[in-house]
């Protein structure tokens, strides 16, 4: 089957892979690229555990195709921390995820951190209900998300004091 | 499987009525890709439309609104005019899906993808929508009620797909409202759906009024003996309740899993009631 030749960027990055038409953005990520902190869930739509965004836009890649991302900015868990001269530092959001146990397992993590994330550079002060319906697109089967709230709600609180 | 996106909606045509195999067009992918993922479709082709301008693009001018087919629900509420204008629209756009989904599902899709219970057609329908569709044979406009015909099926011949949505211009004593029943607050499909869009004159009187209603039959309906049981009336209680039995009266749902034939005539009522309420108080504002 013919492959298409797909540049975009992603957290910043060009990259060029060659793409299958029937490939999703999320098997672009993980197999080609080897991105594998974007994780695969349900494959439907429904869980969330995909999310990445696209020019700024919050989407699930497994509802996308690879070729769609030609030329566009994809952002992945990959680029949420920064790196500083003592090494890799961590999100807020990722900071207030541990401190908060807003993890067991892991899978759902990324997502609900990119979700989050997207949900803070639109709204710094969001409430609680706004937090919940944000990420109701986003499945965790461990915490019972009430510790994922807590986390993001103070992540967000610190962030405005910055 | 090709994949294509082509910049104008002739080249796009030109694709779809010349491949020999299944095609399909691509918009926010968020039903399309479920189904390739599924096996319930196998095209040959897919057409991608996001790269025509006139399809990624809201425009408005004193005729009102137009919106591209292809611009997503997070687009449309982040249209500050749009949103002012048409509320209910909206409303029931952002209803489909999570805000990943909203991310990327359009109107097109909602309404092509031919579902009894998709959440903005309803509210289109009040909204006297038109839909303007490009084909082999150049540009054609329908009412958005005359677009479904049946589950998975449109009146759209080969070769067409839908290019945007007209909407009028906001206007004083109009208001519209979209409201669902679903077991749940979020992320959950319409057991039933209405939408309405009412016009009052000075003195209160119902000028207009255009009731929508969503899974409770084959396809979206536009109830018309609905809305003729409020127009000159002041949305009175007994306006209203010739209005609910108006709408009573067109439901012929199915039952199933997430509601009974009697189940969503009594909340198909209920629902276009407390839309009206919704609607009154926009077009009193």
């Amino acid at each position: 089957m013919a492959k298409t030749h797909v540049a975009f960027h992603v957290n910043g990055d060009p990259v060029e892979v060659l793409c299958e038409p029937q490939s999703t953005l999320l098997d672009v990520l993980r197999d080609e690229l080897e991105l594998t902190g974007t994780k695969e869930g349900c494959s439907t739509g429904d869980c969330g555990a995909c999310s990445v965004t696209v020019d700024g836009r919050l989407i699930c890649s497994c509802l996308m195709l690879g070729v769609e991302a030609a030329g566009k900015s994809v952002g992945t868990i990959e680029g949420l921390s920064s790196q500083s001269a003592a090494g890799e530092v961590l999100h807020p959001l990722q900071q207030k995820f541990l401190e908060h146990h807003a993890l067991q397992c892991g899978i759902c993590t990324p997502g609900f951190l990119i979700a989050s994330k997207a949900l803070l550079d639109r709204n710094p002060d969001p409430s609680e209900t706004e937090v919940r319906y944000w990420l109701a697109g986003n499945l965790c089967r461990c915490t019972g998300y009430d510790k994922i709230v807590r986390a993001v709600m103070d992540a967000a609180a610190d962030l405005r004091k910055a | 499987m090709r994949y294509e996106a082509p910049e104008t909606l002739e080249a796009a045509v030109a694709l779809l009525v010349r491949e020999a195999g299944e095609a399909r067009v691509l918009a926010g992918g968020t039903d399309l890709l479920v189904q390739l993922k599924t096996d319930m479709l196998d095209p040959t082709l897919i057409v991608d439309l996001k790269r025509i301008d006139e399809m990624r693009k809201i425009t408005s001018d004193a005729a009102g609104f137009c919106i591209g087919a292809a611009v997503s629900g997070a687009e449309l509420k982040e249209h500050a005019g749009l949103t002012e204008a048409w509320p209910g629209v909206v409303e029931a756009a952002n209803l489909i899906g999570s805000t990943q989904i909203q991310g990327r599902a359009t109107l097109g899709g909602n309404l092509c993808n031919a579902s009894p219970a998709a959440d903005s057609v309803p509210a289109l329908i009040a909204a006297s929508a038109r839909v303007s569709i490009f084909g082999p044979s150049g540009r054609r406009e329908l009412a958005v009620e005359d677009v479904v015909l049946a589950p998975r099926r449109t009146a759209l011949q080969n070769g067409e797909f839908v290019v945007s949505f007209q909407l009028p211009p906001k206007r004083k004593g109009t208001g519209d409202a979209y409201l669902r029943f679903i077991p749940r607050t979020e992320m959950d499909i319409a057991v039933v759906g209405a939408g309405v869009c009412l016009a009052i004159d000075a003195a209160g009187t119902c000028t207009a009024a255009r009731v929508g209603l969503g899974a409770v039959a084959a396809r979206p309906l536009l109830v018309a003996a609905a809305g003729q049981a409020l127009v000159g009336s002041k949305l009175d209680t007994a306006a209203l309740e010739h209005m609910v039995a108006a709408v009573r009266a067109a439901c012929k749902p199915i039952d199933d899993k997430r509601g009974t034939i009697e189940f969503r005539i009594k909340v198909a009522g209920v629902i276009a009631r407390r839309a009206c309420e919704r609607a009154l108080e926009r077009a009193r504002a």
